[in-house]
């Protein structure tokens, strides 16, 4: 099959994720977004590398795992540690940041 | 054993003492402390003899001996290693400084009986003689510094040794800044010393000296003068006098130890050691010379005016020394360490008999208020008389001889060193007066009531208080102890005391024109090199000297025998009549004035002004430009920053998004 297909199917998958990311309010589901954006990037990696020939795009897509899995691991933790202490689960709402 | 070896035992024993001492300071009962001190300076003083005999039994040719244990530093052209150098000058001034150290500790170990801080006192003490010997030992530079630097910290913690008394911190910290500012032009003497030479080693840089430089030439006078700046602030000549009297806020035996028999010496042993690159530098050496001549003068009449009796002594110690630094400087070397030694022991002796007459006066030291302790004190008053007529040099007594062998060399070598021996022989008659006018105030006239009491008895307890302020005090540590020891009572005072005087009268035998020259002969192994040392005024000329020194001595006591004892009072009268020069005496040449307004307050004023224009409006105005100038960006750009994630993850991807499409359209 040519790669075109897998490059719109990870297009998609991303523009889906970042859409989820601009549009929802609730951390979790944020969170879930960015999964999806990152699997969409792995997913063009190893399109390529089949492409191409060589492993490397693999080799790549594992490393993008593993920083996923770390990302989700501190994602999670903050998202427990902001329900336990009753903060609104609302990233609208938290803006102390605001300069 | 080698004379090395004594050496290092002569440093060795000092150092164990301090140790020992300061580890136990807390547990050593009684006098435990004091007569291990002694005992250990006294352990240092028998290995000094044996150094003495080990290199008596060398030729004159080979007593330079070196000895180092280890190296500090050896790389591409640098030897420093902790090495020792064992030759006469340096196993004279062992004898004499343990010698007299060990007079002092056994007079301290009374002395200081009733004080707080007995333990640390003697700890000190220690420590100071091990910093004097690694400095009269040392085989290098380098090493010269640092007991140079050790001697420095060991006076300034003596000064203070009474740290609660605010006079004796300030005297203190008066004396280690004035001792730095010497300790820095040693450094840079040494620096270019080492740039020239390429070495740090006494013997190499001596060579090297004599065969890199023409005499005069600029390099070498530039040395000599900046060793003259450690030398003079170390030995309290002018301009770096003002320390010495101030130091008096210390207790006697440290006073008598430190400020008068060993450590401002090391002036007058540094030339001395150095004579060769003085040599190559004959107007680094005159310049030397008048500085002496001028402090001997102006600190004789210092002495004149000065009423505080411990500070009549330090005002003498310092015209001493002026008269040794004129000694070594000229080339009298013989008679420059011969003087030392004899002033070691009578200005020691004087200390230590003033010590203990202001025990008897309850610690007050003015000697207006003092007189007639003849009979209340007989052995002080003798010692005190001996000490006196040393000190004038009555001919016989061992000042007359040392006194005098440097006016003779001065007059010997003629054209301008004349000045020095006029000079020397006015400020001689000056001398007579003033050791006379402590003299007869103190022992003659009517007893004054502490002498009254003494003679029934019983030593007055009088308040305790600041002799300088006359502020209160209580006896806890840090402030002298309750009891006062006077000589006649306690034993080891009366001991250390009869030595010195015997010494001190009859210490000049070793040195006598035409009868011996046991000094000089011994000396000749460190100065054989050197042409100076080798012109030896006629049998003559020193017998002549000899007279008009001892005739200005007796002049002296003389009319101080008239104003004081046939007519008191009489010097009130000629007070009042030259007010002026009283009181510019009395102001001491108004020396620390001059310092005050020549370096203090031009310092303090640079420092305002580095305050108030450098720092204030310079340095303050470009970080606060700095910190303006990040806050009003902040200011404007603090809009972008929403709080809101999702309006960050907006402008992210749309930043991406945009820069996708420029390189896609740069691209296609």
């Amino acid at each position: 099959m040519a790669i075109e297909w897998y490059l719109v199917l990870s297009a998609l998958l991303f523009s889906v994720g970042a859409g989820g990311v601009l549009v929802r309010r609730s951390p979790l589901v944020v969170l879930l977004c960015l999964e999806l954006m990152l699997n969409a990037g792995s997913l063009a990696l190893i399109s390529f590398s089949r492409s191409i020939g060589n492993e490397d795009g693999h080799v790549f897509a594992l490393v993008v795992m593993v920083v996923a899995a770390c990302e989700v691991v501190v994602g999670l933790g903050l998202i427990v540690a902001m329900f336990r202490r009753r903060l609104p689960l609302n990233i609208d709402e938290m803006r102390e940041l605001r300069g | 054993m080698s004379a090395t070896t004594f050496g290092w035992l002569v440093v060795g024993f000092p150092l164990l003492g301090s140790i020992v001492i300061a580890l136990g300071h807390r547990a050593w009962p009684g006098k435990v402390a004091g007569l291990i001190g002694t005992a250990a300076i006294g352990a240092a003083f028998l290995s000094s003899l044996g150094a003495f005999a080990a290199l008596l039994d060398q030729p004159i040719e080979e007593r330079q001996l070196t000895s180092a244990l280890w190296d500090y530093g050896s790389a591409v052209g640098l030897d420093i290693n902790l090495g020792i150098l064992v030759d006469p000058l340096a196993v004279v001034m062992c004898l004499v400084v343990t010698g007299v150290s060990t007079l002092i500790h056994l007079y301290s170990v009374a002395y200081m009986g009733s004080d707080r801080g007995y333990a640390r006192f003697f700890s000190y003490l220690n420590f100071f003689v091990f910093s004097m010997l690694l400095l009269i030992l040392a085989g290098n530079f380098v090493l010269l510094i640092v007991g140079w630097a050790f001697v420095g910290f060991a006076s300034y913690a003596l000064i203070s040794f009474w740290y609660r008394r605010e006079t004796a911190t300030k005297a203190g910290m008066k004396a280690f800044v004035i001792n730095v500012v010497g300790d820095i032009g040693l450094v840079l003497a040494a620096f270019l010393i080492f740039r020239e030479l390429g070495t740090f080693d006494y013997l190499t840089v001596f060579e090297e000296a004599r065969s890199q430089f023409d005499t005069n030439d600029g390099t070498v006078v530039a040395i000599c003068l900046l060793l003259l700046v450690g030398a003079f602030a170390k030995s309290a000549q002018i301009p770096f006098h003002t320390w010495l009297p101030d130091a008096m806020e210390g207790p006697t035996p440290v006073s008598a130890l430190i400020h008068a028999a060993t450590m401002v010496t090391a002036g007058v042993y540094l030339i001395a050691r150095a004579h060769p690159l003085f040599e190559l530098a004959p107007t680094a050496a005159d310049i030397a010379a008048f500085v002496g001549l001028a402090t001997l003068i102006v600190a004789a009449t210092i002495a004149l005016v000065v009423t505080d009796l411990k500070r009549i002594i330090a005002y003498s110690t310092m015209s001493q020394i002026g008269y040794m630094i004129v000694g070594v400087s000229i080339g009298a070397y013989t008679a420059g360490i011969f003087h030392l030694m004899t002033h070691a022991f009578f200005k020691a002796l004087l200390f230590m008999a003033a010590g203990s007459v202001i025990a008897a006066m309850a610690g007050r030291q003015n000697i207006d208020g003092m007189s007639g302790f003849r009979r209340a004190m007989p052995f002080t008053s003798l010692v005190l008389i001996v000490g006196a007529l040393a000190l004038a040099g009555f001919p016989g007594m061992s000042g007359f001889f040392s006194k005098d062998e440097i006016l003779v060399f001065a007059a010997e070598r003629g054209g301008m060193y004349w000045i020095f021996a006029i000079g020397g022989y006015a400020a001689a008659f000056l001398t007579a007066f003033y050791a006379f006018r402590i003299g007869f105030r103190v022992v003659t006239g009517e007893p004054c009531d502490e002498a009254r009491e003494l003679e029934r008895g019983h030593l007055v307890h009088g308040e305790h208080s600041n002799p300088a302020t006359g502020e209160k005090e209580d006896t806890e540590v840090g402030f002298p102890g309750p009891e006062h020891h006077i000589a006649e009572r306690a034993f080891p005072m009366r001991v250390a005391m009869g030595a010195l005087a015997v010494l001190s009268i009859i210490g000049g035998v070793i040195q006598i024109p035409g009868v011996s020259a046991g000094m000089e002969h011994f000396l000749e192994g460190t100065f054989e090199e050197s042409e100076l040392f080798h012109i030896v005024p006629s049998e003559g000329s020193a017998y002549l000297g000899l007279l008009a020194g001892g005739a200005m001595a007796i002049a002296g006591i003389a009319l101080a025998y008239l104003l004081y004892v046939r007519r008191p009072g009489a010097t009130l009268g000629l007070r009042d009549r030259a007010r002026g020069v009283h009181d510019f005496l009395f102001n001491r040449w108004f020396f620390d004035e001059l310092i005050d307004a020549v370096i203090y307050r031009p310092a303090i004023r640079t420092g305002r002004f580095a305050n108030e224009v450098v720092e204030r409006v310079v340095v303050d105005g470009i970080v606060n430009a700095t910190t303006g100038a990040v806050r009003e960006v902040g200011v404007l750009v603090r809009g972008a920053q929403s709080g809101f994630v999702r309006a960050y993850a907006l402008l992210l991807l749309g930043g991406f998004a945009a820069l996708a499409l420029y390189f896609l359209v740069v691209s296609s």
